[in-house]
């Protein structure tokens, strides 16, 4: 089975995405696309997920998706950093405390401001030593400004 | 000046230790070219035409002699001993080897220097005034906010991977030596009718292909809002600047599409849920900032008696008179003076420096300047602190050393990127047209007569060299593979930013100084007393410039 990173530590990958409009596997736990969730946000024998894509508007819908427990951001390429704003607007505007998993072209050299985002769970572009990957949640041990993981900018605790 | 405390050192050697790792990963092959393209210029590092090149944060332009004395040593070390000064007040080496990069990035770290967010689709090094803290018509001294600013975009997590490139500029003054109107944020410092200090905000603004003037978002933007306002306007350019195409990603694009007004009120309303919050700047903090940027240790000095000796020795050199008159600049303290090194004497390439003048710089800085200097955007170095008493022996010190041409400000005083010669990215080459141009005007007292006259160059549209913003200005352009020369007039970078106008069809490389001297001609034969050259093109138009340039048989 396919592993992520989940927290600190490497889990296997038991959520299966479904692509937009795409007819629903049989079983199994299934990432869909959160047009879809609010429609049907369970199924017969499946566990359902939704995933929000990094060109969505979502903020509408924001009150019902956060009662999912877990949401998937979808990173079309790694060099689209729109998700890393949907991160942060689900966890500090809306509240939402499940499990936030980046999916798609995601890097392991993004992690620390993944992490710092809000994200708690990445499936990192295929190929990628997930041991040596850990490290990089950690690559810095203080920061300037303030994010989702500590709301307090550095000049706030300088002494 | 700015001084590291062991938060900002530390942060700056994980910086390395990150990059280390990641260049290791990359020549290991477990970083793809693709991924390694966004790590390595958020730390600066362009590959080439010829070789790898290394763009270094100078945060709003200020060194200390010390750092120099590092630089020299990169550049002796690492490269083939010189380095390049930018119109952003940063600082490039042209040659250095992939390999040794995390070294050279060490060794910066000791002297409190980066590379960090030079490059990529990310919050630039932020820029401001040369004259910063010392110019006489200063509201308030940017650099405490630069830095402020400079803290708050480093590694910010949700910024890293904007639509675009992303570049703050500051201005702390009346006239705008910042250019803040072409920046995709410009501040302006302002007190309100209470006396507050607050902001002025500028969006929009920018070269490149669709050049553009910024719009005024906000007319007063009190001073603790600085973080969390800024954190709104980003928020809201990363979710909806365009990501589709390129060459229309900046923020300018979003703002035209949207109108100012529409991108303002979105701000304001993302704004709302960010005020307040622990962003929110305090006085001790300012107050903390605001300590590094203090007077150095002046001297109680008659400004009178110091003004007569210096007339003294103008009237009996004339050589020294006009590089009084061009070189040095009024300072907000009496008996002082700001000093321009020239970068610019002919033959050698705007803004280069060997390592043996990076040293002789730092030696006059610890003698006549409080050991600091300041990169400007016109690609010279200004000594900002120097005794009135002390400007004769400078400048014969400087004369010696070569960067006492007296051309600042005038037409040989030019701007240029690297172009051709460097630039993977170039049309055109951009070097031999400076050099051209300023062999070509080679008579000082020609030069003077012109008067301030700026004179830019780009290799291509991404506008490194601010063509659009010269008097006069020059692009590189390609035809079917060949280089060729567009001319723009009436540019202009200060209070009132003006974008240039083009002349017509372009030109050989080597047509381009005798076209230049015919629009001379027609500036200087139509002008008024005294009027500089962007009031007689105002008055004139382009026609009568037209019709020299392109006239048959001439
Ligand atoms: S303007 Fe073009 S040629 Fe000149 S440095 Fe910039 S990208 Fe290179």
């Amino acid at each position: 089975m396919p592993k992520i990173i989940k927290g600190n530590a490497i889990i296997d990958n038991d959520w299966q995405f479904v692509a937009r409009d795409s007819d629903l596997p049989e079983s199994g736990n299934l990432l869909v696309h959160f047009s879809q969730w609010l429609n049907a946000p369970s199924a017969d024998g499946r566990a359902l997920a939704p995933w929000i894509d990094s060109e969505d508007e979502f903020e509408a819908q924001a009150e019902r998706l956060i009662k999912a427990p877990l949401i998937a951001v979808h990173f079309p390429t790694f060099m689209d950093g729109r998700g890393f704003s949907t991160a942060r607007l689900l966890r500090e505007r809306y509240g939402f405390t499940g499990e936030l998993r980046a999916i798609g072209y995601v890097i392991q050299d993004q992690l620390f401001f993944l992490k710092r985002c809000g994200f708690d769970a990445y499936d990192l572009r295929e190929g990628t030593d997930l041991e040596n990957a850990l490290r990089s949640l950690n690559d810095f041990t203080l920061t300037y400004q303030g994010a989702t993981d500590s709301a307090l900018p550095l000049f706030r605790q300088r002494g | 000046m700015y001084q590291y405390d062991h938060h900002d050192h530390r942060i700056v050697q994980e910086r390395v230790s990150q990059f280390r790792d990641q260049t290791r990963r990359y020549l290991d092959g477990d970083i793809t070219e693709q991924e390694f393209l966004p790590l390595r210029l958020q730390n600066g590092l362009y590959i080439q035409r010829l070789a790898p090149m290394l763009r270094i944060a100078v945060p709003y332009g200020m060194l200390s002699s010390r750092q120099l004395r590092k630089l020299a040593h990169i550049a002796r070390t690492y490269d083939k001993g010189y380095a390049h000064f930018t119109t952003r007040q940063n600082i490039q080496f042209n040659w250095p080897n992939l390999e040794e990069v995390p070294d050279i990035l060490a060794e910066l770290a000791e002297v409190e220097m980066h590379a960090i967010q030079t490059s990529g689709n990310c919050i630039r090094n932020v820029t401001s005034d040369q004259f910063a803290g010392i110019a006489p018509d200063e509201i308030e001294d940017p650099r405490p906010w630069c830095e402020i600013i400079r803290q708050w975009s480093t590694f910010h997590p949700e910024f890293a991977y904007l639509p675009r490139k992303f570049k703050i500029a500051v201005s702390g003054s009346e006239q705008d030596r910042a250019a803040i109107q072409v920046h995709d944020i410009g501040l302006q410092l302002v007190r309100s009718d209470k006396g507050e200090t607050g902001f002025k905000v500028l969006v929009g603004g920018g070269l490149g292909r669709t050049p553009v003037v910024g719009s005024v978002i906000r007319e007063f933007l009190p001073w603790p809002h600085l973080l969390t306002y800024l954190e709104a306007i980003l928020r809201v350019y990363n979710r909806y600047g365009r990501r589709d195409n390129k060459y229309k990603a900046r923020i300018k694009i979003l703002v035209k599409a949207w109108t100012p007004e529409v991108f303002a009120q979105k701000v304001e309303e993302e704004w709302q849920h960010h005020r307040d919050n622990p962003a929110t700047l305090t006085t001790e903090e300012v107050t903390r900032t605001k300590r590094f940027f203090t007077e150095p240790a002046y001297r109680d000095i008659s400004d009178t008696e110091a003004q007569q000796a210096l007339s003294g020795q103008a009237e009996a050199e004339l050589a020294f008179s006009k590089w009084l008159q061009r070189n040095v600049m009024p300072h907000r303290v009496p008996g002082y003076a700001a000093v321009t090194l020239s970068l610019k004497p002919t033959g050698v390439a705007p803004g280069d420096v060997t390592d043996k003048q990076l040293e002789a710089i730092a030696e006059l800085a610890d003698r006549y300047s409080f050991s600091e200097i300041r990169a400007t955007h016109s690609q010279n170095l200004v000594l900002a602190d120097v005794e009135k008493g002390q400007l004769y022996s400078l400048w014969r010190e400087a004369k010696a050393l070569g960067f006492a041409t007296p051309n600042i400000g005038t037409l040989t005083d030019l701007i240029c990127c690297p172009g051709g010669d460097f630039c993977s990215l170039a049309n055109a080459k951009s070097i031999p047209i400076a050099e051209a141009i300023q062999r070509r005007f080679d008579d000082m007292d020609y030069l003077y007569d012109l008067g301030d006259l700026t004179l830019n160059i780009s290799g291509c549209m991404n506008a490194c060299g601010h063509h659009h913003v010269g008097n006069i200005g020059i692009l590189g352009v390609d035809k079917k593979g060949e280089e060729f020369y567009q001319i723009q007039l009436g540019g202009s970078s200060d209070r009132d930013t003006a974008l240039g106008t083009v002349l017509g069809p372009s030109f050989y490389q080597n047509e381009v100084p005798d076209v230049i001297e015919k629009i001379i001609d027609v500036y200087v034969q139509n002008r008024h007393d005294g009027e500089a050259f962007n009031d007689t093109f105002s008055r004139v138009g382009v026609d009568p410039f037209k019709e020299r340039v392109y006239a048959k048989n001439h």
